[in-house]
């Protein structure tokens, strides 16, 4: 899975789609995981960081990652090819 | 390293209509705990959830309400509404500080007695007693407010037979400019029904009419149908005083206060809009003082308020079970906390706040009980802070009506905890068990055996 590349992310957790003019915020265990998703991580390597870093067992962040990455699915901000999508 | 605190992620969308009209968050600090105990502790005390009452809050309801009537009018009386909330800890809270008792059935007049209320400060009101249940009022030299002709013929005979004069008053239903007008209890007072009664009872001789009543209607916006409530009862107690020379000692003004919640469908906090005690007894006192009562015939003034002396003083605690997204992709939370313990989700949007310490993240959340039923709704859209399986929340304002309408559904009822005045816990109400069920239960001998 990729963040589509027209979408920008500011540090601070601001999301902005300039297609649809809509504009997101993220919380900072949020952005941290958009900034792994870009730098190319899979679930697998995402889990492992996240779970050393922060005290939360792999089994409930399983689950928040699955859904955090639902809702970008859900606001089209993300693509599970290469090719751009519309 | 120490590991660092962990925060589900979350995104959400920034809304350009502004201010959303569920989304507005009213609390940023988190509810730890209640009276000075934690929520934490008193959870792993006594069990999740668990409803909890603050007498020290009881206590301030009720001198605020006194207060506000006594600072206006030299005689007022209030009588503790059981149906309200009937637990026996509650009711003698405000026994203590010197609440008669109002009650609308046989089990709550018997409950009443038992507290230790004398009967002769035992209110009886409704539709549905008995000819045993009058019978133990009359015994008791009570209240009886009569409902309907029925009622009275019944009690004229009861007086003949006991050879006593029961000490009545009658329910009056009216026009007060509020719709939907209440007018299955009691009798009318525009169409002459109220003086029809009126003049039965004082022609037999046979009832000692001590008072009048009225009930308008519960959760009341508006102070000025007190106003014209308190105007037209005054009116029928200077009647019957002109008419046959006989005084009305007291007029009842029943319930009907607002508490501090929130009505759904509302666009602002019930907590910035809804009337105080000093604005219903400004409207209710200046029209008894108005009316053509002499100083010596002012009727004693008694208030049978129950939900804005008892909500602000009850809580319920929840855990968290499960978070979930709907096909649309709004949060639902799963909590232990269903629609048959609280009962008045479906008249309030109830104050949700998380029991631990959170973020400035929200999300627009649906909060469901536990029952598998579809309406088992707590909240339909509120804006939480991101709750973690194995959270707490607490619900606030829940003291009124939630402990007698619960239903016992699927999982059984908690316990009820009072916090008192120190800061110290009591068990109020045991959580229920197998047996609270079962033991009601008998199976036929030839149900007993089943082989499967
Ligand atoms: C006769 C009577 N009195 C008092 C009350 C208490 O009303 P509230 O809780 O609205 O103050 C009720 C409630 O239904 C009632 O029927």
């Amino acid at each position: 899975m990729r963040i589509k590349k027209n979408i920008a992310i500011s540090e601070s957790g601001f999301m902005f789609n300039p297609i649809t003019g809509e504009s997101f915020t993220v919380n900072p265990i949020g952005t941290e995981i958009l900034q792994m998703i870009n730098d190319g991580f899979e679930s697998d390597q995402i889990i492992e960081a996240i779970c050393n870093k922060y005290q939360v067992d792999q089994h409930t962040f399983d689950k928040d990652l699955t859904d955090f990455t639902g809702m970008l699915d859900h606001h089209h901000l993300s693509q599970h090819h290469d090719k751009e999508e519309a | 390293m120490e590991k660092l605190r962990y925060e589900r992620p979350i995104i959400r969308r920034l809304d350009s209509e502004m201010p959303n009209k569920f989304g507005m968050r009213t609390d940023y600090r988190p509810t730890t705990q209640i009276e000075g105990v934690a929520v934490k502790t008193l959870i792993e005390e006594f069990g999740s959830p668990l409803f909890v009452i603050s007498e020290k809050v009881l206590r301030s309801q009720y001198r605020k309400a006194r207060k506000a009537f006594t600072t206006r009018y030299p005689k007022v009386q209030f009588a503790w509404s059981y149906k309200t909330n009937y637990i026996s800890a509650v009711c003698n809270v405000f026994h203590q500080e010197g609440s008669w008792a109002e009650v609308v059935s046989g089990f709550e007049f018997q409950k009443a007695l038992g507290n230790g209320v004398e009967g002769s400060k035992i209110i009886f009101n409704g539709p549905d007693k008995s000819e045993e249940d009058l019978e133990m009022a009359i015994k008791h030299n009570s209240l009886i407010h009569i409902d309907h002709l029925d009622e009275l013929y019944t009690l004229t005979e009861l007086a003949d037979r006991h050879k006593t004069k029961p000490r009545v008053a009658i329910r009056v239903n009216m026009d007060t400019g509020v719709y939907p007008m209440w007018d299955r209890f009691g009798f009318n007072y525009e169409n002459g029904q109220a003086w029809d009664a009126l003049n039965k009872i004082m022609h037999s001789g046979k009832l000692e009419l001590v008072g009048l009543h009225c009930h308008i209607g519960t959760f009341m916006l508006s102070t000025q149908a007190y106003a014209v409530a308190a105007g037209k009862l005054a009116e029928l107690a200077i009647g019957v005083q002109r008419k046959f020379n006989h005084t009305i000692k007291y007029i009842d003004m029943g319930g009907g206060f607002t508490s501090k919640n929130t009505l759904k469908g509302a666009y602002l906090p019930g907590s910035d809009t809804n009337p105080s005690f000093d604005d219903y007894a400004e409207a209710i006192t200046t029209a008894l003082l108005n009316a053509d009562f002499t100083a010596e015939y002012l009727p004693t003034l008694i208030l049978e308020t129950g939900r804005a002396l008892v909500d602000e003083a009850g809580y319920v605690l929840g855990t968290v079970i499960s978070n979930k997204r709907s096909s649309k992709g709004k949060r639902i939370t799963i909590v232990d906390i269903g629609v048959n313990l609280m009962f008045t989700s479906f008249w309030y949007d109830h104050k949700v706040t998380p029991a631990q310490e959170f973020t400035q993240y929200a999300e627009d959340t649906t909060l469901n009980g536990p029952l598998c039923m579809n309406i088992d709704v707590i909240r339909e859209s509120v804006s939480l802070p991101l709750l973690n399986k194995g959270d707490n929340i607490v619900v606030h304002s829940v003291g009124a009506y939630n402990m007698t309408q619960w239903m016992q559904f699927i999982t059984l009822r908690p316990a009820v905890v009072m916090i008192d005045v120190d800061g110290k816990p009591h068990i109020i109400r045991e959580k229920e068990n197998l047996n609270t069920v079962n033991g009601q239960e008998r199976i036929p001998i030839h149900l007993n055996r089943f082989e499967l």
